[in-house]
Formats: C-alpha cells, structure tokens, sequence
C-alpha cells in the first residue's frame, strides 16, 4: 500500500493530534490538516473535572503543543472549523469555510454531553469553557445537586466537596458505575462518596425543576428546586448533568457512513475505503465481544490514534486498545485496565507490600484474568497485575 | 534528546514506567520518576513510544 498524500483529521482532541503526531513518528511526510471546532489549540480533558474544575490548574496548563510546535511537525491546525458533510465517493470534507480535498480522512469528533430530558439548561462538563463557565458557577454555589452515576458524576461531586460545598449525587439507576468496570466497584464508590460528605440519591429520577430567580443563567445567584419521582423536592444553587455524551455525527447524517450508534468501523477503525474513525466518537469492532462498540476513555483514543497512524503511514495492523482508565475521586486514586464481566464479582488480588491499597482482579470462565482495578493501589503492584492480564483475542464468555 | 517530566500533571497511569522501565519508575503514589533524562537507542525508543502513550501527556521529548 502506497502511503496517502493528504491526511485530513477532523477533531483536534488528544484523539485527533494523536493521529497526526504517529504520523510523523511513523516518517509519514505528506500533508496533515487537523481542524477543530472550539477555538483552542488541542489540550487534554481529564484535567477538566479534576485540577481545572478544582481550580489547581490555568487553562494553559492543560494545553498540549505550542502552535510553534505544531508548525515544526508541519501540522497544519485549523481552530474554530467545523466539519459540515463528507462526499465519501469524492474524498472531499465541506467545513463551514470551504472544502477540504483529502486521500485519507480520520474522524475524530468525539461527543457532546446529552442534555437532560427535564432540565435542559443544567450546567455540563466536556470543553474547556464548559469547565470555566463551570468553575466560576461552583465559586459561588453552596448547594450543588451532580445529576449522573458514571465517573464524571463522581468526580464533580468530588470536585465540589473540595471546595466545601453541600452536594448531592443524584443517579436513576440503584448504583454508582466505573466506566468499562461497570457497576463492580459501586459499594466501595458509595462508601467513599460518604465519607467524604456527599448525599446520595440513588434510584432518584428527576421529573421537575423549578427555577428561582435568575435560576440557571450563567454566573447568577438564586436557586433550583428540584422535584423527584418520589414527591421528594431540594433546592440547590447549581445542578450539573453528567447523563453521558452522544456522538457527534450531525455533520455526517448526509454521507453513507453507517452511524449506528457512532461512527461503525471495523476492528483496525475503518468506517469506508479512505476514511477512518478514533476515541468517543467511533465505534470499533471489538473482537473480544464480536460487537461495535464506543469507548469513551482518553487512552483509548490515544491507542487507536497510534493504531490507524502506522496503518495509514505504512499499512501495518497495529495493536489493538486494550481499555485504561483512571480516576481520582476524594483524593483516592482508581486504575482499571482490561475487560470487566459485570456478573461476576471482582477478587482481591495479592500485593508484595503493606500499603492500605488494593489491587483486583476480574477473571473469566476459564479463571483466566482479564481486568485489573487497583484502589489507591501500590503502582508497582498494579504494573505487575496489569502485565499478566489476557489480552489475546478470546471472549470473556465462552459462546454458546 | 532529553525527557521532560511533568509531575503535577502525571496521573499514575503507569503507561510510561511499564513501556520504558530503565527510563520511568513511579514513587508510592503513582507519580512519574525520571530514571534516565537521555535515553539511548533501545531506551530512546521505548521513551518516544512512552511520550505518545501518556494519557495526561505529563512527559515530552526535549530537542534541545
């Protein structure tokens, strides 16, 4: 296979750089054009909720290259474009100034957060100024209601405790969820919301809100009563919504893309000949569970970015992502690496010294291990759990 | 070649310490430690492979 001359990349997420770093590291020397629709060179966002929400952390800090940086790479960075349609047939991306002509195209637009089906206008985290609008809301707000059990939910809800605010962690479903690890670690993420202060409110749905004042106006006082399914109401002075994100494929509706739940790809992230697709917004084949699936943690975009890359520079196959993820909620660190079977129950795994933390381990029908979660974990000891890990390609399940 | 680190901004992942084990280390809480600023051959490869792995992009490649 011949190397591609023109690489479009859409998105400038740690996905999209990613894609466009490897193919200089891969000696790829064609053109790369990597577009994005906020107005900031590409930063990280897992600092979002944590150090930025937190206010530990400036903007700048979570910056990842200099626009000096990008032009020695010869990446050419197109802040506040956005991507309107793709000719698929004609290899041409239309943004909102102009048509890009390309040979290979990766999309890597990632998800917006899903407004809540009640309070569409409550407060949500996935841009840099999501989290300053966020930060200078939680300045101020003494009671703060975090809607959403998954990670963000926890970490927010964690970022309020930090500074001293009343919150109440808000989930529909009866337990708190850990990304790839599911509902696995719920009981322990339960204590440890406790201990650190946080109200939980569990199998609580949502069905009203009523606003006080200026309400949910950006940087107003006044105050939220929300109504719960259970006649139960609370007045809180800020409400976010971490309900999940929704792929941002609007721009592709038109194409012959399948978008099933995100961009469909196979399992080296081909979409269609000449366009490819990485991180939240693209769901891969997975051959451990023979289904497409969206994976929305930060190294999994950086592994298939690193993927496609030498696939494209040179046609190679490249590994495939084995899911990491991490956390840090009140202060205690959380890792997870592999596959998580929800039946079965996590097993505490040995360690070599007498830290208090934890390492477990998920293991499969055959009693092979498959993930691993350490909890405030000694890191040499996750290292060495993480590394006998079964990442071959066989199912957690064995089919019937 | 040299390796810069990034400490406040690690968060223990370990990818660096388990790709470039003679280049990364990690103290008790994760954090990255920097076993070898100039990394040779083997090494400097493994290191580059760490660079891009980093999910917190806390360690880069110094030109100068």
């Amino acid at each position: 296979m011949s190397s591609p001359a023109r690489v479009v990349i859409v998105g400038a997420s740690i996905g999209g750089l990613t894609v466009a770093e490897s193919l200089r590291d891969e000696g790829f020397d064609g053109e790369i054009t990597l577009l994005g629709d906020e107005p900031h060179l590409p930063y990280t966002r897992p600092p979002l909720s944590k150090q930025i929400l937190a206010g530990e952390w400036q903007p700048e800090q979570a910056a990842i290259r200099t626009a000096a940086e990008l032009d020695g790479l010869g990446i050419r960075v197109l802040t506040g474009r956005a991507a309107t349609g793709l000719d698929v047939e004609a290899r041409t991306l239309h943004t909102d100034d102009g048509a890009l002509p390309f040979d290979e195209l990766v999309i890597a637009t990632g998800t917006r957060p899903r407004p809540h089906p009640v309070l569409a206008e409550a407060s949500t985290l996935r841009t840099m100024d999501d989290a300053l609008r966020l930060r200078e809301r939680m300045e101020t707000a003494r009671r703060v209601a975090v809607i959403g059990s998954g990670i963000l939910g926890s970490e927010i809800a964690s970022a309020a405790r930090k500074r001293d605010a009343e919150v109440l962690l808000v989930g529909r479903s009866g337990s708190l969820g850990f990304g790839g690890v599911g509902t696995l670690l719920s009981d322990e993420l339960t204590r440890l919301h406790e201990q650190h202060g946080v109200e939980l409110a569990l199998r609580a749905e949502l069905v009203g809100a009523e606003l006080a004042g200026a309400g949910l106006a950006p940087n107003a006082s006044g105050s939220t009563t929300l109504a719960f399914a259970d006649g139960t109401s609370r007045a809180v002075d800020l409400v976010v919504a971490m309900i999940g994100g929704t792929p941002r494929t609007e721009w592709l509706a038109a194409s012959t893309l399948d978008l099933a739940d995100g961009v469909v790809c196979d399992h080296l992230g081909v979409a269609a000949p000449g366009i490819s697709a990485v991180g939240d917004v693209a769901a891969w084949l997975d051959p451990i569970t023979g289904r497409h699936r969206r994976v929305e943690h930060q190294s999994n975009a950086i592994e298939q970015a690193i993927a496609v890359a030498a696939r494209l520079a040179h046609g190679g196959e490249g590994a495939q992502p084995v899911p990491l993820f991490w956390s840090e909620i009140h202060g205690t660190r959380i890792h997870a690496y592999g596959w998580f079977d929800p039946e079965r129950p996590l097993a505490e795994l040995p360690k070599t010294s007498d830290s208090p933390g934890t390492v477990s381990g998920s293991h499969d029908e055959a009693g092979e291990l498959r993930g691993v979660v350490g909890w405030n974990a000694p890191p040499r000891d996750f290292r060495t759990a993480r590394a006998a890990v079964v990442t071959t390609i066989r199912p957690l399940v064995a089919h019937s | 070649m040299s390796i810069l680190v990034q400490t406040d901004a690690c968060v223990g992942a370990g990818q660096c310490a388990l790709v470039a084990p003679d280049v990364f280390d990690q103290d008790d809480n994760g954090i990255v430690l920097l076993l070898e600023p100039d990394p040779q051959g083997a090494d400097l490869a493994a290191a580059t492979r760490a660079v891009r792995l980093c999910p917190a992009r806390a360690i880069a490649l110094s030109t100068t």
